[in-house]
C-alpha cells in the first residue's frame, strides 16, 4: 500500500472567467475504515487564495499550520496578503526542505491574483510546481479526476457554471475510487464573493 | 531548532526531521511516494554562431501524465540556459538555486556570467549530494570565450560536447544528430535538426510526449521559442463541451461570503516625484 492510500482523498480545481473553484471529498478513513465525513482538506490562506491537501491526514493538518504560520508572519512583514505565485513558491521550498524526508502531502493552490487573474497549481510532495491554465488534481481518485475534468472541462465558464462541473467532475470520480467519497465541500471564489457549498454524495 | 519556543524560518539546507518517522512507516510495509519525473527527451548543439537547446514538455509521475505542456528549459543568466531531467522538483530547485547565485556573482564582479562558472556550481552541488539530487542537465550558453555545451549527470560527472542528448529518450535523440549533425550548421538546419531529435524522443519514447520547445542563444542574443512545435494537437474533445444545467448537483447546505474591497488610505499630501 502507498502512503496515499492509508486516508484516501480526493482534490480537484479549475479555473474559470475571472474566478476559480476549488473542491475535496469529505471521507477521512484509515485503509478501508471510514472515521469521519466531514474532514476539511481545502484551507483559506486569505480571502482570495486557498490551499487544499491530500494525502496523510496528519501531515495534512501539520503542512496547513506551517503556512498559516508564515502567511502571518509575511502580512505582519509587509502588510499586504501574498499573491498566489509567491505562495506556490513557498509551499514549493517548504515541501522540498524535506527531500530526503518528505510530508506525504500532494497541494492543490487555487488563488486570484492581480487584477483577479486567477490562479491553479499543484506539487508533489517534493514541491514540483505545476502550473496549469486549466484543471489540476491530486489525490487518490486522481486518475478518475483527470479523465473527468478532462472531457467535462471548458474555458471561460462562469461561477454558476463553473460549479455544476466541477461538482460533477469531483462526484463522478469519487464513486470510481473506495477510499474517498461522502459528498465534496466546493468552494467558488469570484472577486466580490465566495460561494461555500456542500456536496451529497454516496454514503458507500 | 529545538531550543526555540517557535519554529523559525530555516536559513536553508535540508531537513531531515521526518526521515525517521518515514523509514518507521516504510518498515511497517508502506510504500513510499514516487515522485514527478520528466522522462524527457533534451538535446543542445553547438552551430555556426552559438547553442541550439531542445526539449519536449510531458511530465509523467508513473505511467499517469501529469503535465501535457510543461516547461523544461530553465533560465540561468540571460545568456546561459539549461535543460533539465529526472526528477521534476530537484531540476527545477537546483537550476533556480545556482541561477540566484550566479546572479548575485554578476552584481558583484559586473561581468557577464560564463558558462563554466554556472557548470562548476551546478557539478560541485551534485557531486556533495552523491546522486540523491538526481538531476541530468543540458547546459548551454554563450559568453565571452564563445559558446558552450555541456551535460552534467546527476552524480556530478560533466562532458563537453559539440550535440548532447539527455534523459529517457536520449538515445532516440542521438540517432538524429549522430546521422545528421555537421560542424558550422546555420540557425535554420541546427532548429531543424533539433526539432527532428526531439520528435525521435516524442515518438519512440513513451516517457517524452507532447511539444517542441527550441531555445536559440547567441553572443549577445537568446531567443526562445516556447511550443515551437506542436506535433500533438488536441483533437478528442467537442467543440460544445457538457453542459450540465444549473442546480443539476444535489447540495446540502451553501454558504455564500460577500468579499469586501480594500479601500486604499492615502496619508497626508501624495508625494512629490
Amino acid at each position: 500500500m502507498s502512503i496515499f492510500e492509508y486516508n484516501g482523498s480526493a482534490l480537484v480545481a479549475m479555473v474559470g472567467k475571472n474566478c476559480f473553484a476549488i473542491a475535496s471529498d469529505r471521507r477521512l478513513g484509515v485503509q478501508l475504515q471510514t472515521i469521519a465525513t466531514d474532514f476539511q482538506r481545502i484551507f483559506k490562506i486569505h480571502d482570495k487564495l486557498y490551499v487544499g491537501l491530500s494525502g496523510l491526514a496528519t501531515d495534512v493538518q501539520t503542512l496547513y499550520q506551517r503556512f498559516a504560520f508564515r502567511h502571518k508572519l509575511y502580512q505582519l512583514r509587509e502588510e499586504r496578503n501574498m499573491r498566489p505565485e509567491t505562495f506556490a513558491s513557498l509551499v514549493s521550498a517548504l515541501l522540498y526542505e524535506k527531500r530526503f524526508g518528505p510530508y506525504f502531502c500532494q497541494p492543490v493552490i487555487a488563488g486570484l491574483g492581480e487584477d483577479d487573474k486567477p490562479f491553479i497549481c499543484t506539487m508533489d510532495s517534493i514541491g514540483a510546481k505545476e502550473l496549469a491554465k486549466d484543471f489540476v488534481v491530486a489525490g487518490t481518485a486522481a486518475e478518475s479526476l483527470y479523465g473527468a475534468c478532462e472531457s467535462m472541462y471548458k474555458p471561460d465558464m462562469e461561477p454558476e457554471e463553473l460549479f455544476e462541473t466541477i461538482s460533477q467532475a469531483l462526484l463522478s470520480s469519487i464513486d470510481r475510487d473506495c477510499l474517498s467519497g461522502w459528498g465534496g465541500h466546493v468552494y467558488v471564489v469570484s472577486p466580490n464573493q465566495v460561494i461555500e457549498r456542500t456536496l451529497k454524495g454516496r454514503m458507500d | 531548532m529545538a531550543n526555540t519556543a517557535i519554529e523559525l524560518p530555516p536559513k536553508g539546507g535540508f531537513s531531515f526531521d521526518l526521515c525517521r518517522r518515514n523509514e518507521m512507516l516504510a518498515k511497517k510495509g508502506v510504500q513510499s511516494p514516487s515522485f514527478r519525473k520528466t522522462g524527457t527527451t533534451i538535446v543542445g548543439l553547438v552551430f555556426q554562431d552559438g547553442v541550439i537547446l531542445g526539449a519536449d514538455t510531458r511530465a509523467t509521475e508513473g505511467p499517469i501524465v501529469c503535465d501535457k505542456n510543461c516547461e523544461k528549459i530553465h533560465y540561468m543568466a540571460p545568456n546561459i540556459y539549461c535543460c533539465g531531467a529526472g526528477t521534476a522538483a530537484d531540476t527545477e530547485a537546483v537550476t533556480d538555486m545556482v541561477s540566484s547565485q550566479l546572479e548575485l556573482h554578476r552584481y558583484a564582479t559586473g561581468r557577464e556570467s560564463r558558462v563554466v562558472t554556472a557548470l562548476t556550481l551546478l557539478k560541485s552541488h551534485l557531486y556533495s549530494y552523491q546522486g540523491h539530487v538526481s538531476a541530468a542537465l543540458v547546459l548551454g550558453g554563450v559568453d565571452c570565450t564563445g559558446p558552450h555545451l555541456h551535460t552534467i549527470y546527476p552524480h556530478g560527472s560533466t562532458d563537453t560536447l559539440p550535440f548532447a542528448t539527455m534523459g529517457s529518450g536520449s538515445l532516440a535523440a542521438m540517432a538524429m544528430f549522430e546521422s545528421r549533425y555537421r560542424e558550422g550548421m546555420t540557425r535554420e538546419e541546427g532548429i531543424k535538426l533539433v526539432c527532428q531529435a526531439i520528435c525521435s524522443g516524442i515518438f519512440n519514447d513513451l516517457g517524452s510526449g507532447s511539444n517542441v520547445d527550441v531555445c536559440v542563444i547567441t553572443k549577445g542574443q537568446k531567443e526562445y521559442l516556447r511550443n515551437y512545435e506542436l506535433p500533438n494537437p488536441r483533437t478528442y474533445v467537442s467543440s460544445k463541451g457538457y453542459s450540465f444545467a444549473k442546480g443539476h448537483t444535489e447540495v446540502l447546505s451553501t454558504k455564500i461570503t460577500p468579499l469586501k474591497e480594500h479601500v486604499k488610505i492615502i496619508e497626508g499630501d501624495a508625494m512629490e516625484e
